[in-house]
């Protein structure tokens, strides 16, 4: 594998594992943070689940999703979720009561009042959580190698397996290092771009 | 069902492939990478702190650690340094540093003003103050730090058998390169319950801590789900 293929098959990954854990990290928070004695066994059960290493969570995955990337796809997409789940609950904890009551006077429905105020107002703090999970799902695609489909990972093992050659361990650690970093910067900017009406938004 | 079984076969639990050899190993490499980062991250947490100074150095350092595959620096460094448990121990010593040098700082340079003042009008000097209010009222916090650190680094130790490490993770790498879907799946099942059980003990004592310096009204059952729960 060279390092271009690495490069794609790392990005791929992780936007995979990204969009599917937003997916269902979003939903499941409006839920919890509806019905409100679900956000603390919620935040518990995800905090014990974190807990878990990257690697026996991919090769416990590996005897249902065989030596597919779908493994780590998933297996990453459920640290992901424990992150941007617990960022959007707190996010919609933390809108001003006023505000919800402002919203309602005005004539808003409780579904469209979370649609149209509560997630707009939650969203700096759902897309910190989307990019701590972005940064730490590059570093742990990479244990994905371990299955075949570990991106730059890949890179970093045949180097290691083929008598600790260095060069390759060093070029796929730069560049997942570099690959976190870029996408970061994205989503920084992505940010800026979905909330014009923060401070500092429209530069 | 066949997990069951396999926890159950004797063979499991003896000699040096053996279940408690394995958990021995994981939490020996755990133990010295922790205290060694708590040696080093410890004092520096708490001077920066105390000094009101160079946090934005502590800042950079937590950053620059979140940022670094552990899967990579650990291969880099074993290959490196050679193979075995140093190389584990050094790397994952590097992951435990930076939770513990930022909450020894924040613990400490956000303990309350008014209490910082108090302590100056009785006539504490700067050691005092740091030793009698400081250090007490921020614990719980220095402590959230090291707990964070020995259950990341427990978890993470399970990749110190792919350097020779040993630990938890030898049932996982040895079963799977056997195809032994068995002995993955017990692996995983024996390292999710340890780190597990970690984080739990660990959330247990730091609500202890916070109820002994009697700060916290409520219960303990309630301050234990809430530490569980701020992760």
């Amino acid at each position: 594998m060279d390092l271009l293929t690495a490069l794609v098959e790392h990005t791929f990954i992780t936007a995979a594992a990204i969009t599917l854990a937003t997916v269902i990290a979003i939903p499941l928070a409006v839920l919890a943070v509806r019905s409100r004695w679900l956000v603390t066994p919620t935040l518990v059960f995800g905090a014990l689940v974190y807990t878990v290493p990257s690697l026996a969570l991919i090769t416990g995955l590996w005897p249902v999703f065989g030596l597919s990337a779908t493994t780590v796809i998933v297996a990453l997409a459920l640290y992901a979720l424990m992150i941007i789940l617990r960022n959007t609950i707190v996010g919609l904890q933390e809108i001003p009561s006023h505000v919800k009551k402002a919203a309602l006077g005005m004539g808003y429905s409780e579904g469209s009042l979370l649609v149209r105020v509560g997630i707009p107002m939650a969203l700096p703090a759902i897309m910190v959580g989307i990019r701590l999970a972005t940064v730490s799902t590059v570093g742990l695609v990479m244990v994905g190698a371990l299955v075949g489909h570990g991106g730059l990972g890949q890179i970093v093992l045949n180097g290691f397996t083929n008598n600790f050659y260095r060069a390759p361990i060093l070029a796929g650690t730069l560049l997942a290092v570099m690959l976190g970093l870029i996408l970061e910067w994205l989503l920084v900017w992505l940010e800026r771009r979905l909330s014009p009406w923060a401070p500092g938004a429209l530069r | 069902m066949n997990v069951l079984i396999w926890f159950t076969d004797p063979a499991n639990w003896s000699g040096p492939n053996g279940i408690p050899a394995r958990l021995l190993e994981q939490f020996v490499i755990t133990a010295v990478a922790v205290v060694i980062a708590a040696v080093i991250a410890l004092p520096v947490g708490i001077l920066t702190g105390h000094l009101g100074r160079g946090s934005a150095v502590v800042t950079s350092v937590a950053n620059l650690g979140r940022a670094i595959p552990t899967f990579a620096l650990l291969l880099l460094l074993a290959a490196a340094g050679g193979v075995g448990v140093s190389a584990a121990i050094i790397a994952l010593t590097i992951f435990a540093i930076p939770p513990i040098l930022t909450n020894a700082n924040i613990a400490i340079s956000g303990v309350d003003a008014q209490a910082r003042m108090a302590g100056r009008a009785v006539g504490f000097t700067g050691r005092q103050l740091l030793s009698k209010v400081e250090l007490p009222l921020a614990l719980p916090l220095i402590f959230a730090g090291i707990r964070t650190a020995t259950v990341q680094v427990t978890a993470t130790a399970t990749l110190a058998a792919l350097v020779g490490g040993g630990g938890l993770g030898r049932f996982i790498l040895d079963g799977f390169g056997l195809q032994d879907t068995t002995m993955v799946l017990a692996g995983v099942a024996l390292v999710a319950l340890v780190t597990m059980t970690m984080e739990g003990f660990l959330a247990l004592v730091q609500a202890g801590i916070a109820h002994q310096l009697g700060r916290v009204p409520g219960r303990l059952t309630s301050s234990f789900l809430r530490v569980l729960r701020n992760g």
